[in-house]
């Protein structure tokens, strides 16, 4: 998948196999790191379905909760919270089609136009990749100091009069979409480049022999081949921008009018000890995904993630 | 002629697009040299200080350390359960295939919040005292699943008849395995275990959850961030950097020398 581009580049070669049939081997191997995520993937989301219906302990004390079957909290995370759900699925929408804008025609350029130079190919990838190996929460800070309202930038706009005189970017919706578009590039890059990477250019070629424009060709050849890695690469860029809380953070580059989803569970969950609210907004957010993934994934007909 | 000018315009856009990637990290680089006093906020002068007295940053280092133990015992695990599951998954035939693609799947298009909430709430809900332990155990779930996709692809390229080959001369299948398969599958596993370390050396937000009072890089970055965040953080991220970068250079080199050789052969 995506991350095949890690490894320097999808392996090509595929042998055909007949699957050993010892099943004794087989779950020698599986059953370690399948236990490993029964009890560290599947008990924890049990957890915390079971969390978001708790109700507050019989002692009234802040924090402390026990057992019940309060579908209500749902009921009220949704009340309290749409417009930071709302945000959060806004956002992500944006910042992932921003994305897909930015690294379509860098990944064309990576994957097709540089193949005659193989060198240039792998120090493009390299520098896609860069980002990676800076800590996350350094780049995001660095947007927020290259912006500050005593900036060049701010204050360059602020007398071409593009931004009002009292106006700025950090804390704006503006700013918190720049940083998670800026943020997940090259997730959504990679992919592209792996499907770009096999494009057979004599397709192309047979597209514009037959009179095709060029927008014709790439509508009718290039766009269709290349679906798979256009879906993954969505799929890589939307989720983790969905759930992500440090871009619209008011440390980094948002305010308390950009506050998403993470931001809430992250302040009720490990700030206020609002364990079930926190828990029902996350299940909320993951049935969101879970249910877009799986209308994607069945729209587009590429099943095999994996 | 538009169609000479339709070709710069591709290789110039992606320039741009470069500038615009690196901006960031050559910020950071620089701030790194800076003469800060209180804040790193504007320049102030060049120094060499910053590098020199990294460790006189309160929590910096400790930090550093705990993120490289964290990466390097996470990395060991997911890398070893997950080289195992990509194996059965290419080489074995066994009920419920499915099943398993789907558990691997899930944790990779789970968003990192509900990941960390979930781990985070059964903790709580067992009384684990959270710390460096639980960070670990959390990592290597999420690790785990992106070692079987890196893996996989390896095993999947590897030709069958070199093993065939193993056996026929009467090589013990554990004999073939650490002789044959393992060596070959070694890139693989390389990248599969430099993949996981990345990721869990610079995530935030489901050690954020699980980490209590143990700190992390990231998470020292995290709780500066309010007041400023020190030069010393800069140059700790640069340092990582530059050590990556020439991790991922010298890994290129020398699979280029390894093709070469095997082309002399052929």
């Amino acid at each position: 998948m995506a991350f095949a581009a890690f490894s320097g580049g999808s392996e090509k070669s595929s042998y055909k196999v007949p699957r050993k049939n010892s099943t004794k081997v087989a779950l020698a191997l599986l059953l370690p790191g399948m236990i490993y995520l029964a009890l560290f993937f599947i008990t924890p989301l049990a957890s915390l379905v079971a969390t978001s219906l708790e109700v507050p302990d019989a002692s009234g004390e802040i924090g402390r909760y026990q057992y019940g079957f309060e579908i209500g909290n749902y009921w009220y995370v949704i009340q309290t919270y749409w417009p930071h759900i709302a945000r959060s699925f806004v956002y992500a929408l944006a910042a992932t089609i921003l994305s897909l804008l930015i690294s379509y025609p860098l990944a064309y350029f990576i994957g097709v136009r540089a193949r005659k130079w193989p060198l240039i190919q792998k120090l493009a990838l390299a520098l896609v990749i860069a980002p990676f190996f800076i800590s996350f929460l350094l780049r995001t800070f660095a947007w927020k100091q290259i912006f500050s309202n005593e900036s060049w930038i701010v204050t360059t706009l602020q007398s071409l009069h593009v931004l009002a005189p009292d106006q700025y970017l950090v804390g704006t919706d503006f700013m918190v979409i720049f940083g998670l578009t800026y943020n997940f590039i090259p997730f959504m890059t990679l992919p592209l480049y792996t499907s770009l990477e096999r494009l057979d250019l004599r397709l192309l070629e047979a597209g514009s022999d037959l009179y095709a424009t060029p927008a014709k060709v790439f509508r009718k050849v290039t766009l269709p081949i290349t679906m798979p890695g256009i879906i993954s690469g969505t799929l890589m860029t939307f989720i983790p921008i969905a759930g992500d809380y440090i871009n619209a953070s008011r440390d980094f580059l948002g305010s308390s009018g950009t506050q998403m989803i993470g931001n809430v569970v992250e302040t009720n969950f490990l700030r206020i000890n609002d364990y079930p609210s926190a828990s029902a907004l996350s299940v909320l957010l993951m049935a969101a995904i879970l249910g877009l993934v799986v209308f994607y994934v069945r729209r587009s007909g590429t099943e095999d993630l994996l | 002629m538009r169609y000479s000018l339709g070709r710069a315009a591709l290789p110039l856009y992606a320039i741009l697009a470069f500038v615009y990637l690196l901006i960031p990290i050559v910020y950071t680089f620089i701030f790194s040299f800076n003469n800060t006093f209180k804040s790193n906020i504007t320049w102030r002068g060049f120094t060499f200080n910053n590098w020199l007295t990294v460790c006189e940053e309160q929590g910096v280092c400790e930090a550093f350390g705990n993120s490289i133990l964290i990466g390097v015992v996470s990395t060991v695990v997911a890398t070893a359960l997950g080289t195992a599951i990509a194996i059965a998954l290419v080489r074995y035939e066994f009920k419920f295939r499915s099943a398993v693609s789907l558990l691997l799947f899930l944790p990779m298009a789970t968003p990192e919040i509900v990941l960390g909430a979930g781990l985070a709430s059964q903790f709580f809900n067992f009384g684990a005292e959270k710390g460096i332990g639980t960070v670990i155990i959390a990592h290597v779930m999420f690790c785990l699943s992106f070692v079987v996709v890196t893996v996989k692809a390896r095993v999947s390229s590897l030709d069958p008849a070199l093993e065939e080959a193993g056996s026929d001369l009467y090589a013990s299948p554990s004999h073939v395995f650490w002789k044959i398969t393992f060596p070959l599958l070694m890139p693989g596993i390389l990248s599969a275990a430099l993949l996981s370390f990345a990721l869990s050396f610079d995530d935030f937000i489901i050690t954020n959850f699980n980490a209590g009072a143990a700190t992390t890089f990231p998470k020292f970055v995290y709780t500066a961030a309010s007041k400023g965040i020190p030069a010393a953080a800069n140059v700790v991220g640069s340092a990582v950097f530059l050590v990556a970068i020439l991790i991922v250079v010298g890994v290129q080199i020398r699979s280029t020398i390894k093709e070469r050789r095997l082309r002399a052969v052929r």
